[in-house]
């Protein structure tokens, strides 16, 4: 399966993919954490890109040998090799599993935001704060930096996000008389009926067991279903009032049948997609090439806007997806190990690469304002500037969104509760306290304080 | 294996040294033996044994994610037993037990009769072709068959709606065991047909002669003669499938991917020790319900076996 576009991406299909790995990482033994809190000198800087080294990347995403070629040429005393374990939870699994077997862990490894809390729980992060990493905090949108720094330790460096829009299909619309995107969920709903009544196609389809997509759309309405302190205390809040009203917007559309609820990435859904069942797709930033790549008959028809807004002239999304590069707590070279993260996230060639070459929806300001990127016109939506569009929306996601320790689990039951019911299209907020109570009772069994 | 009867040719020369030296024939003898299945002992033991003892060993800790492992004795073994999802997983492999292996071990004996009478042409061919399923692995297999099944571009789904009948949902959770029940029979029926076919082939044809010679036909040949003598290889067939099925794994797993509303996490409960392993880090409740599996598995094959000696002695002490 190398077959998707985008890091970000596995994030979407992995999460509603449910056989899935996650090693039992019980004891916290990740080899102590480095958080000296002594700021790392520059002459130590200096001697350690000197030293002949060797460092460990496990990371999924396509071609990064290129941005790793920039490194060493950079810095020649320092070799790296590149290893792809698989991507998503296999690659969690076969982390968990070196990190407990105390040998065999990379130096940098790829992680996926909310993932992040599950290796902090377990000690297997280095703190990056001693290396330097806030000098380099305001380069990035601020919510993707508060995703790796939550409190006043940074565990990662982030390399791709996915900010939330709506992509949809102008011809479609046009038939129902929608001359251009709906701007608020009130209107997305009229046109959801006025698409299906004239034409016969779903507005978009609700991937029914897609967690990341659900709590994308928690994220955009200010939800905020999850908190972890760090250490033992997690708050887990998935049924509360406002996440009941984006879950009852749903549920109304779905059993007026006005939304699908296929389940996502495969084969039927893609054809959906280029075929006309859906008339758009509310996806994230990686959506746009991945679409692309997926639906190419209907080059030219398709146009990107904003989510819909709760409230008309307001601009807030959610994110969904997205990948950080960590430094692991049992790296025998933890200076140039940080020094690697930070170069293939930070170095403007290396990040600009990224972003044109690999498609990684950048969080770097430098790209994101970079004309060359922005200014991208994308034939298969009709010229437009896709690239600009989300760099905006970039900006309008909500800063400040917590994870739980155990979001494998999380998921999976997401799939089981809410999934289950979104395909047998009944109601969403009676699944979420079902949910809510399956995560509580997890959590408590795992010796966490709730919240 | 060896080649005693070189021995007893000298036997009536004296005893004393003789038996020496027998001794020491029969032990190079041994301990040939004994090089010879070696290999297998050592990897049977750190591929199995160990592995086995460990996951004894782990059944009987609990760790959480905060505060590590502690020693817990039998709590998973009794969770286990009280746990819903697990009973009901048995229950529903229990079923699919009772439902599909008939048919399939039905389809595979019919098969098997008919190319062994000889009367169907190209039986070759034949031979090959339904075999053929089975050397299609599992996951390719299922994968194959979540395209057929598809709602809106499966072939069957298609059909359907051309000639007017509506579109089956071989996907929903309430079809969703019949679906994989179908894909299970399609990729054993050859492998199992082999089996009884290779065993009808081996039946002397003084049997056929002296059936023919007392009037029967081929049915009746096939009934009272066939049948009976190849119940062995038939017995040998059903406790592959009762192993076999408590075991579903690949079937489950692969269609999680396109039905994931209708494949619980405790779907079988192979999928469900391992859900429970690499997605809720419960590792030790999986060993434990891994092991109650086990336990499952032997005890159903046992009886099973032990029903089948039973009648077969009654028969002989009838007869």
């Amino acid at each position: 399966m190398r077959n998707a576009p985008r890091t970000a991406l596995k994030l979407g299909s992995v999460a509603a993919a449910a056989a899935l790995l996650l090693t039992a990482c019980s004891s916290s033994d990740g080899g102590g954490s480095g958080a000296s809190g002594d700021a790392i000198t520059d002459e130590q800087r200096e001697e350690a890109l000197n030293t002949p080294t060797e460092l460990t990347f496990w990371t999924w995403v396509p071609d990064i040998q290129n941005e790793v070629d920039l490194f060493e040429e950079a810095y020649p005393a320092i070799s790296v090799t590149v290893e792809n374990v698989g991507q998503g939870l296999e690659h969690y699994q076969k982390l968990r599993s070196a990190l407990e077997a105390g040998q065999g862990a990379p130096d940098v490894a790829q992680i996926e935001y909310q993932y992040i809390p599950s290796f902090v729980l377990t000690e297997s992060l280095l703190d990056l704060e001693p290396y330097g990493a806030s000098d380099i905090s305001g380069d990035y949108v601020e919510w993707a930096w508060n995703q790796v720094s939550p409190a006043d330790q940074t565990w990662a460096v982030p390399q791709d996000v996915g900010p939330m829009g709506n992509l949809y299909r102008e011809d479609i619309l046009a038939e129902a008389g929608i001359d251009e995107a709906p701007a608020t969920w009130d209107e997305y709903a009229d046109a959801a009926q006025a698409v299906k009544d004239e034409t016969g196609s779903y507005i978009s389809n609700l991937g029914a067991t897609q967690a990341g997509q659900m709590i994308g759309f928690f994220w955009q309405a200010g939800v905020k279903p999850f908190s972890y302190d760090g250490a033992e205390t997690v708050g887990i809040n998935v049924n509360s009032a406002e996440a009941k009203e984006v879950a009852d917007y749903w549920t109304d559309l779905i059993q007026a049948d006005l939304i699908s609820t296929d389940v996502d990435f495969n084969d039927e859904w893609y054809q959906g997609l280029a075929n006309g069942k859906y008339a758009g797709w509310l996806t994230a930033a990686w959506g746009p090439i991945f679409l692309q790549g997926t639906a190419e008959s209907t080059s030219g028809l398709w146009r990107a806007a904003p989510l819909p807004q709760w409230s008309a002239g307001e601009a807030v999304s959610g994110n969904w997806g997205g990948s950080s590069d960590a430094v692991l707590a049992t790296s025998e070279n933890p200076i140039a190990a940080y020094e690697l993260a930070k170069f293939i996230n930070h170095d403007e060639e290396s990040a600009f690469r990224l972003a044109t070459e690999q498609f990684l929806f950048p969080p770097q300001l430098s790209v994101l304002e970079d004309p060359e990127f922005a200014g991208q016109q994308l034939e298969f939506y009709g010229g437009q500037e896709v690239n600009a569009l989300f760099a905006e929306i970039s900006e309008t996601v909500d800063t400040d969104f917590e994870w739980l320790p155990f979001m494998d689990f999380v998921y999976s039951t997401y799939e089981e509760t809410v999934g289950t019911v979104i395909a047998a299209k009944g109601d969403i907020s009676a699944a979420l306290d079902e949910w809510q109570t399956e995560l509580t009772e997890y959590a408590e069994a795992q010796g966490f304080t709730v919240e | 294996m060896s080649h005693a009867p070189a021995l007893d040719d000298e036997r009536p020369t004296a005893a004393a040294p003789q038996k020496r030296r027998v001794s020491a024939n029969q032990r190079k003898l041994n301990r040939a033996a004994y090089l010879f299945i070696t290999p297998f002992f050592v990897i049977f033991v750190a591929m199995l044994i160990v592995p086995l003892g460990y996951a004894g060993y782990l059944s009987l800790f609990e760790s959480r994610l905060i505060g590590g492992e502690t020693f817990a004795g039998f709590a998973n073994y009794v969770r286990a037993l009280q746990d819903p999802d697990f009973l009901a997983s048995i229950g529903r492999m229990a079923l699919f037990f009772v439902v599909q292996v008939p048919i399939m071990l039905g389809l595979a004996l019919f098969f098997a009769l008919a190319l062994d009478s000889g009367r169907a042409r190209g039986s070759k061919g034949a031979r090959l072709l339904i075999f053929m399923p089975y050397a299609v692995p599992a996951v390719v297999a299922t994968l194959m068959w979540g395209y057929l099944y598809g709602p809106d571009f499966g072939p069957i789904a298609q059909i359907a709606r051309s000639i007017g009948f509506g579109t089956p949902d071989f996907l929903s959770p309430e079809n969703i065991l019949g679906s994989m029940m179908n894909i299970v029979t399609w990729e054993f029926v050859g492998y199992n047909m082999i089996i009884l076919y290779a065993a009808l082939r081996a039946i002397p044809s003084e049997l056929y002669e002296a059936a023919e010679i007392d009037g029967a036909g081929q049915f009746r040949t096939a009934w009272s003669v066939k049948i009976p003598a190849i119940r062995s290889a038939i017995l040998l067939t059903v406790i592959f499938s009762i192993i076999g099925t408590f075991q579903l794994f690949n079937e489950p797993s692969l269609l999680n991917t396109i039905a994931p509303d209708a494949i619980t996490n405790s779907f079988t409960p192979n999928y469900y020790a391992y859900n429970l392993a690499f997605i809720n880090q419960e590792l030790n409740y999986a060993a434990a319900i891994a092991f109650l599996l086990g336990l499952v598995i032997a005890i159903v094959s046992y009886v099973v076996q032990l029903n089948e000696q039973r009648r077969a002695r009654k028969e002989r002490s009838g007869a």
